[in-house]
């Protein structure tokens, strides 16, 4: 326990002010940078001394774009704590409303945020007077995500129905039948997304990552698994503080994660990809091996194929859960508060996210630890383009800036730094 | 492009949902796109303008000094300035730590909390300039976004209702969780504009869009304390989103330091 950083870890700011600065002094790369200057909201100080019934709402509120991914993670590290465990039926609803999720967020990226970096437009507005097909393709799949968790959670964005334990209420069979007809629509445009993005032209990079995803038992991970890595990772949620650290940066109010003893690493959808190609549906590895994808990504810009791959994933796997949905016998699991410890993960759409809760026994929280994605991340985002710079150094500041801001959004790393708040200094000494 | 109202959407402490519940309104985004000009959103273009703008939404509250400073030239740039969802009303979550003593609240988290750009208290847009109008809800409405835009193009007052919880469950018909299953539930002292949704999903209101008008806060208290709701719950069940919101702090405060 001599690394305190760990304990007093803070959220990343998943969204927000960002920069990036490069400097090459004699064609030697002196700084390569990439910063969050979100306004720091204190999560871990303010959950201390609430209930732990109210973790799933509040930590809903770091992140407005995977609201369900945080609940997820809160629900499951208190359910640990509790010493309870959902039934399968609990847990299929609880995938369920997470593919949801991953429709919506994946959809918003692909489509709105992150094609019209391929394709040589400021942003998808502009791009659907050239590909309005693609992009109203794209924007009904995201209304089916947020339409599949606004049933099951009551709206989109912080849905109000999860809750430690389970659910508030759960749907009768028939509530999910209009819903089902729209995600077999889904599923096919989807799939048709997946040939589109397949056809863009991918930068070239190569690099050589410790990926890092959940990885589970039978099924492409989503809600539960083991984390596991390239290089040999395979752990339970109540090691992960054993394994990885978080620090301070001062240009940074989100803090770095680091594998302890290592380095930078990846999550998100590439290390889901390529941890996990065997427990794609037949239908998702044909459509990856068309689009061109093999088992294994190392290409950070094969991202985006790789996440309209998990669009149609998740829509399968919405259907597969939808077809065989039986009502739990009551929608939550009761449970008695105790002094506790308790941990919690799941893959929210830009990687793994790590609860840990310490509870009295009045069901009160005594510390809080989270550990998002883009944290975890942010250390690969600066090596990514650091080894880009070196590779381009014949490309003008304007060709260069767009190349390394394409980059960035590689790893999904919030809507607003992934829109356009990144200012590019290039400095030629 | 002459004559289109030049629309610009800002972002300051906030978790991006009330910016994305715009991006939302995937049937009618295009179309937006269409009827203004969107000269600054940078959560959807990389394309921005300089002002002045007709329109400025702003999502998040004032927490750094940095943002402070830009909600006053954002004021001026505007003509009408309208802050949307609970942080910019209210605060937002955040601000639990105006309740605290900063310093420890922020060493909890960061080890060198003096690298860190972050005022002491976290308040909403109106506490530093004057506003237009506004919108509740953590997040908000896409609907009701949709009318202050629509409002815009018509040149008339958006319509949106500022009555409490209780008259949506009615409207939508949905059983009183209050009475019928003894739920603590805020909907008689919360602002509309959610539909009603806890209720229909069989939990209590838990008051994320703020403070109706003129709420009877201490009424509510005293119904629960009466069924056995102890102090610091009372006082917690006020702090949420909408915790610097003045109805609620009060009643808060009646409660617990």
């Amino acid at each position: 326990m001599a690394l305190r950083t760990v304990e007093v870890g803070y959220l990343a700011r998943v969204e927000g002010e960002g920069s990036m600065r490069i400097v090459l002094r004699d064609g030697v790369l002196e700084e390569a940078r990439f910063s969050i200057f979100e306004a720091p909201r204190f999560f871990e100080s303010l959950l201390r001394g609430r209930k732990l019934d109210e973790a799933p709402d509040i930590t809903a509120r770091i992140c407005g774009i995977c609201p369900v991914a945080y609940q997820t993670s809160a629900t499951q590290a208190m359910e640990s704590a509790l010493g309870i465990r959902l039934d399968d039926r609990l847990r299929a609803l609880r995938r369920l409303m997470f593919c949801g999720e991953w429709i919506e967020s994946h959809a918003l990226h692909v489509f709105l945020l992150h094609a019209p970096d391929f394709l040589g437009y400021d942003d998808a507005i502009a791009m659907a007077r050239d590909h309005r097909e693609e992009v109203e393709r794209g924007l009904k799949i995201k209304k089916i995500g947020n339409e599949l968790i606004a049933l099951l959670g009551g709206r989109a964005v912080h849905p109000i129905n999860a809750r430690v334990g389970g659910f508030h209420s759960a749907p009768h069979p028939r509530d999910l039948a209009p819903v089902r007809e729209r995600l077999a629509w889904a599923r096919d445009a989807a799939l048709e997304s997946v040939r589109w993005i397949g056809g863009f032209e991918l930068p070239e990079l190569e690099r050589d990552y410790e990926l890092v995803s959940l990885r589970h038992p039978e099924r492409y991970p989503i809600d539960e698994g083991r984390l596991v890595s390239n290089r040999g990772l395979d752990i339970g949620a109540d090691e992960f503080e054993a394994h990885f650290e978080e620090e301070q940066v001062p240009t940074s109010t989100a803090k770095h994660a680091r594998r302890k003893g290592g380095g930078a690493y990846l999550v998100g959808p590439m290390a889901r990809y390529s941890n996990n190609w065997d427990r794609l549906s037949p239908l998702g590895q044909q459509a990856a091996a068309e689009a061109g994808l093999g088992r294994v990504c190392r290409n950070p810009f094969q991202s985006i194929v790789v996440r309209a791959v998990e669009i149609l994933y998740a829509c399968e796997e919405a259907l597969r859960l939808i077809d065989s949905y039986e009502p739990p016998e009551a929608p939550a699991v009761e449970a008695q508060p105790r002094a506790a410890v308790g941990f919690g993960w799941s893959e929210a759409p830009r990687g793994v996210l790590y609860h840990r809760y310490e509870v009295d026994v009045e069901g009160r929280i005594v510390s809080a630890n989270i550990v998002p994605p883009t944290a975890q991340n942010q250390a690969s985002i600066e090596e990514d383009l650091r080894e880009l710079v070196l590779r381009n150094q014949h490309l003008d500041d304007e060709a260069l800036r767009r190349l390394c801001e394409k980059a960035i959004r590689n790893y999904d790393p919030c809507i607003s730094c992934a829109t356009h708040f990144l200012r590019l200094e290039v400095e030629r000494r | 492009m002459p004559g289109k109202k030049r629309l610009a959407v800002w972002k300051l402490a906030s978790c991006d949902g009330c910016q994305l519940s715009l991006l939302d309104l995937e049937d009618e985004l295009l179309r937006i796109a269409g009827a203004f000009e969107i000269a600054y959103f940078v959560e959807a273009s990389s394309a921005t303008a300089e002002g002045p703008y007709d329109l400025s939404l702003v999502e998040g509250s004032i927490a750094t000094a940095h943002q402070a400073a830009r909600i006053r030239e954002i004021r001026r740039e505007s003509r009408l300035l309208v802050p949307i969802g609970a942080c910019a009303t209210a605060g937002g979550i955040q601000a639990l730590r105006n309740f605290r003593d900063f310093g420890p609240f922020a060493t909890a988290v960061y080890p060198r909390p003096e690298q860190l750009d972050a005022l002491e208290t976290s308040t909403p847009v109106a506490a530093h300039v004057p506003i237009d109008f506004e919108l509740r809800g953590c997040p908000i409405n896409k609907r009701q976004a949709l009318e202050v835009l629509s409002a815009l193009l018509a040149g008339r007052t958006p319509n949106v209702a500022s009555h409490s919880v209780c008259i949506e469950c009615k409207l939508r018909g949905t059983v009183c969780v209050m009475v019928a299953r003894q739920l603590p539930c805020m909907g008689p002292v919360t602002h509309a504009g959610c539909g009603a949704l806890c209720p229909a999903y069989g939990r209590g209101c838990y008051g994320c869009y703020g403070p109706m008008e003129t709420p009877n806060t201490g009424s509510w208290s005293g119904w629960w304390q009466q069924r056995g709701m102890d102090e610091p719950d009372l006082r917690d069940v006020f702090r949420t989103f909408n915790a610097w919101a003045e109805a609620f702090r009060e009643e808060s405060e009646r409660h617990g330091s």
